[in-house]
């Protein structure tokens, strides 16, 4: 039976056209955004900083009022029907806003009378909460005595205590040590498991590639590309594998030998070639006998597949890690 | 609508309660100014036009309740204004509450710290020999327009934090805190202000609220004055709170 039939909406999240531009200056946060974020899906959207990413956001969360075209979220309409928006989300925005001074299960308990749950659910839930996010000793401590990753843990759960149906995650592991960050991502994997929608912002390219099943990437406040993390991959290229020759003077006769195994051309030195195959690992070998036969000795061999970085060179022109080492400096 | 409210003002009143920072001086700084005004200023009882009264300490308890009133209604805003700074008020809004129970939430909240404020003053003045011309009755009279008060105060507070949108901005207020005070009958008898300051406190809305308080501590129950108190905190509250709905109708024109 279709999910229409049944008065389910199609998709979670469903764009169309979708634009805020600020009347100082004109410009533009986000324009002309379409996408539809299937139920049960998570969905990355990728991009540096100040490319709209939290606009988007935003947006979808009824804390911004769109310019142009509509947004339903969980079915509903963002400007329509935004207190039924509500009702159905779970907002992680990117500055964690939790009272230091007040302490988890209290925040969780605040949280839960703003949903509207039961005072009697109110303690197993926050129970079962502060257990999945691995804050069960820290949930009567003071959030001040907290650290970042907890915090942005406390934060989820409070997030989740109304058993959301789509949940938004601004950047929800920026600046986090790597033990929070897997933890964070083991949750976002158990929830989509469980089927809720995740609609996670990230300007981490591996973090887009390991939890989305589909990454939209944004830049300047236009989504520039959309597929899954393989797809996006597979427009830019097939893998490659990278040879450094020990005498650069066998470029000639390794470039000839390796075109049995794929596509081989110079690399960016006189002693160095890619030759580009379709999968990696499994011509690795074959690459090695060839160039062993001939007597060419290598050096040094890698296999490197397509990044979402390349993608979104492809799509943009310039690297994502670049722009954030820009935003660094 | 009353369950948040009640959770929002459940938070404020800890959130008060464990900032110290916040909390000392809505009772030490008016303490500090009792003790100097009527240790140094008690002569004043004999001039002419000064109204007939037990103590000069039953005189100025009401103007050491009405400075932390105040100052209590700008620390509500300095709050409101941190958490829209913080994005604590973001949380709120993309939770399913009715917007005005974040108004709501901070005036009970107001309402009951007000109300603890008040008895403070009136404890420290029994202690310090203070006597409460209208008995029992008076301490009620004292305690209810002392909480409404309280929550005028913390409605003009709000309403100047959702437009200030910085907590500094409304810390920035503080001196007004005590121009109002001394613009108004607080201190000192209306009749022995000189111009235009006697002028400016008959228009002063904080003159009525410090005369209702003063009149059930100092002279008893005198119906005009506490009529008169808690009709003008009545208006102070409506006025405010259309504000600070307004100003918060404001700050989220740009939400849904």
């Amino acid at each position: 039976m279709a999910l229409e039939s049944v008065g389910v909406p199609p998709h979670a999240i469903v764009t169309s056209g979708l634009e805020k531009r600020y009347p100082r200056g004109g410009t533009y946060a986000v324009r002309g955004v379409d996408l539809a974020v299937d139920h049960g899906e998570v969905y990355g959207f990728l991009g540096p900083n100040g490319a709209g990413k939290s606009t988007m956001v935003r947006l979808l969360v009824t804390l911004l009022r769109p310019s142009a075209g509509t947004a339903f979220v969980a079915g509903h309409d963002v400007v329509k029907n935004p207190a039924a928006v509500r009702s159905n989300i779970g907002v992680a925005l990117q500055d964690a806003a939790i009272d230091p001074l007040m302490t988890g299960r209290e925040l969780l308990r605040l949280q839960s009378v703003l949903h509207g749950i039961g005072r009697k659910a109110v303690g197993a839930r926050s129970d079962l909460l502060l257990e999945r996010v691995g804050l069960t000793s820290a949930g009567d401590k003071r959030v001040g005595e907290y650290s970042g990753g907890m915090r942005r843990r406390l934060d989820l759960a409070m997030a989740l205590i109304h058993e959301p149906s789509v949940l938004f995650l601004d950047e929800p592991t920026t600046g986090l040590d790597p033990s929070s960050r897997l933890l964070l991502w083991n949750e976002v994997r158990r929830l989509r498991d469980q089927g809720t929608t995740v609609f996670l912002t990230t300007q981490y390219l591996e973090e887009a590639d390991q939890l989305a099943d589909r990454v939209g990437i944004i830049a300047g406040g236009e989504l520039v590309a959309e597929d899954t993390p393989a797809a996006l991959k597979a427009q830019v290229g097939r893998p490659h594998i990278h040879i450094g020759l020990a005498d650069p003077s066998d470029l000639a006769r390794a470039l000839e030998v390796s075109a049995t195994v794929g596509d081989p051309r110079p690399g960016v030195t006189p002693s160095c070639m890619d030759v580009s195959v379709d999968d990696g690992s499994r011509e690795l070998a074959a690459l090695v006998r060839v160039l062993d036969d001939a007597g060419i000795v290598v050096e040094s061999m890698a296999v490197k597949s397509p990044t979402l970085d390349d993608v979104f060179l492809q799509k943009t022109g310039e690297h994502l890690s670049e722009t954030e080492e820009e935003v660094a400096a | 609508m009353i369950a948040p409210s009640l959770a929002l003002a459940m938070r404020a009143l800890r959130l008060t309660l464990r900032r110290p920072q916040f909390l000392i001086p809505l009772f030490l700084m008016p303490s500090i100014f009792l003790a100097v005004n009527t240790g140094g200023l008690a002569a004043t009882t004999r001039l002419p036009g000064f109204p007939e009264t037990s103590g000069f300490l039953d005189f100025q308890l009401p103007a050491a309740m009405v400075q932390s009133l105040m100052l209590s209604g700008l620390q509500a805003g300095i709050a409101v204004a941190l958490e829209i700074e913080s994005g604590f008020f973001d949380r709120l809004i993309t939770a399913p509450v009715a917007r005005l129970s974040i108004v709501l939430g901070r005036l009970l909240a107001a309402a009951v710290l007000g109300a603890f404020q008040v008895s403070f003053f009136l404890i420290v003045g029994l202690l310090f020999g203070a006597e409460i011309a209208g008995g029992v009755g008076g301490v009620v009279l004292v305690l209810l327009l002392g909480s409404f008060a309280a929550v005028a105060f913390a409605a003009i507070g709000l309403a100047i934090a959702f437009r200030a949108r910085q907590a500094s901005v409304v810390q920035g207020l503080f001196p007004f805190v005590f121009a109002v005070l001394y613009l108004s009958s607080a201190f000192f008898p209306r009749e022995l202000l000189s111009s235009p300051a006697d002028s400016i406190s008959a228009w002063n809305p904080l003159s009525y609220m410090a005369d209702g308080l003063r009149t059930p501590i100092a002279f008893g129950l005198d119906a005009a004055p506490i009529i008169e108190g808690f009709a003008v905190t009545g208006g102070v509250i409506a006025v405010a709170s259309l504000l600070a709905v307004a100003g918060l109708r404001w700050r989220l024109s740009d939400a849904v």
